[in-house]
């Protein structure tokens, strides 16, 4: 499928290109240990300035989701899932993504599910498989 | 609880508003111009009255059919002398413009401020089926702090959002398909004795399940019907209104509270924002939920209108599903008639303002075939995931 790609910039470039070493990168608090999505320069929980990233496993879970069955474009293949998932390390922390490789009839809220590279020039997609 | 509620001091004493078409033939400016004036004359005042002017999402300085016209075009196009004017995408949704315009008027920066929203989405998807595309929304690489974690999943429209957040309220509390499709049903009555209606035929259950699913679970029933269209009012200081023609309406009180981060994916996701709005709007003032005769309220898509009658407290967090069941509770003779001009579903996506003129017709008893009997306090809500705000109004 076609994908728009996202422009990288200091605080994003960890979470989408961190699959070129096959690891998901999440914004991480040094100060109080707290992982974070969207990354940004400072914390949120203590707006302490001493943040970077950290791999976490790649593991998570469904938190909702939804079947596109509309094609949006010619381009694009529908059915796809759009889901939005919680990572295994922290609630809370959460992303929207796309679920593939599974029937879209199969995706259910709480599925367990893990982290899959899609490589387009420098950026790689985190995508989510089922895992279970 | 506020200390000052300055917003009782502002009232709403003209509205108006041009044709609703599916495309019109008139320009975005002539629409705009149509609304603005009937609304200045509605409230018994000239163009040399207004000193202000509001507007919610403005001028984006790229001729898009999403907001065509802003304050500086309507300034110049009226030759109004202003002492304030605002607006922005930024702000508590699509009532942020009257949400500022009252602002200015209790600051004392105006006195009778035009509020004003114009779209010309039909004409748009007219010219071009992606023109409101979330990836349209930047050129090449998505570099926008919001769009980026969206874009890349092939999310090019808003419903994949609000599909989340309906398949997630669908887990919580076990609303289902035949509960939601109320929300459409109630609109499609209401909008048969609206003229300005969009789509008036009637629609049956069997309708709905018919139409196509775009994104599980919401169907096209569940979207609102793009149109061309502009919709305008005027807010005054409350005690120039006394002299006005319309029986002023007040704001009671505003909700534009969001505490959760600004996110489509971060806010809560059976919820949105609509549970810090209704508090803060509550904490305003005396009025209860059970003082509301009529509510208007968003239905970009119908899940939307659902989280907002819990987040409003018209009933319990997760309930929402059970209080439309069969819809007589929300239908005009029932005890809170909802989106009675056919709201956007089935009326047009007049987008935002229009709930508030549908709640001034009504509160002054203007409202034709769909009149209620005799509604002095009306609830107007716009937005969703965290955009969203609110405005209690009564007339006294
Ligand atoms: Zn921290």
């Amino acid at each position: 499928m076609p994908r728009k790609l996202p422009l990288l910039n200091p605080e994003n470039t960890a979470f989408w290109t961190g699959g070129a070493d096959g690891e998901l990168r999440i914004a991480h608090c040094d100060a109080c240990g707290t992982l974070f999505h969207p990354p940004t320069p400072v914390c949120p929980a203590c707006a302490s300035l001493d943040v970077g990233h950290k791999p976490v496993s790649g593991r998570a879970r469904v938190v909702t989701f939804t079947v596109n069955h509309q094609a949006w474009t010619p381009e694009l293949a529908e059915p796809y899932v759009i889901a939005i998932v919680e990572i295994v390390e922290q609630a809370g922390v959460r992303f929207l993504t796309n679920i593939v490789g599974c029937p879209v009839d199969r995706v259910r809220i709480g599925m367990p599910v893990r982290v899959t590279f899609e490589p387009i020039d420098d950026v790689w997609i985190p995508l989510f498989v089922a895992d279970e | 609880m506020f200390d000052r509620v300055f917003e009782k001091d502002v009232a709403i004493t003209g509205i108006g508003q041009s044709e609703v078409a599916r495309p019109s033939s008139k320009s975005a400016m002539r629409l705009t111009v149509e609304a603005c004036m009937e609304a200045i004359g509605d409230a018994g005042l000239t163009r040399d009255d207004i000193d202000g002017v509001a507007c919610w999402p403005g001028d984006n300085n790229n001729g898009d059919s999403f907001s065509p016209v802003g304050t500086a075009a309507i300034k110049s196009a009226l030759g109004l002398k202003l002492n304030w004017y605002g607006a922005g995408y930024e702000g508590p949704g699509p009532l942020a413009g009257v949400i500022q315009g009252a602002m200015a008027i209790a600051t004392g920066l105006a006195r009778h401020v035009l509020v004003f929203r114009t779209i010309t989405e039909a004409t748009g998807r007219a010219r071009s089926r992606t023109a409101n595309a979330l990836t349209n929304k930047s050129a090449g690489r998505d570099g926008t702090y919001y769009w980026q974690w969206y874009t890349p999943f092939n999310v090019l429209s808003a419903i994949n959002l609000a599909a989340m957040y309906a398949q997630r309220h669908f887990h919580d509390y076990g609303t289902t398909a035949e509960q939601l499709a109320q929300i459409a049903l109630t609109c499609r009555r209401h909008a048969a004795l609206n003229p300005k209606a969009v789509y008036r035929a009637p629609m049956t259950m069997d309708d709905y399940f018919a139409s196509r699913l775009v994104s599980t679970p919401l169907r096209v029933f569940d979207c609102d019907v793009h149109c061309d269209a502009s919709t305008a009012l005027v807010l005054s200081r409350r005690d120039a209104a006394k002299d006005q023609p319309n029986p002023p309406i007040r704001i009671d009180a505003i909700g534009s509270a969001i505490h959760s981060p600004h996110a489509w994916d971060q806010v809560d996701l059976s919820a949105m924002i609509t549970q810090e709005v209704g508090r803060m709007m509550w904490n305003r003032t005396d009025l209860t939920p059970a003082d509301v005769d009529t509510a208007q309220l968003y239905d970009g898509f119908s899940i939307l209108t659902l989280m907002w009658l819990e987040g409003l407290g018209f009933c319990p967090r997760g309930e929402g599903g059970r209080f439309i069941e069969n819809g007589t509770c929300i239908g005009l003779d029932g005890d809170l008639p909802l989106n009675t001009n056919g709201g956007q579903l089935s009326g047009g996506r007049t987008h935002g303002l229009g709930y508030v003129h549908e709640a001034c017709a009504q509160l002054w008893g203007r409202a034709g075939g769909r009149q209620l009997a005799d509604p002095r306090v009306a609830v107007a809500a716009a937005g969703g995931g965290p955009l969203g705000g609110s405005l209690l109004l009564v007339r006294d």
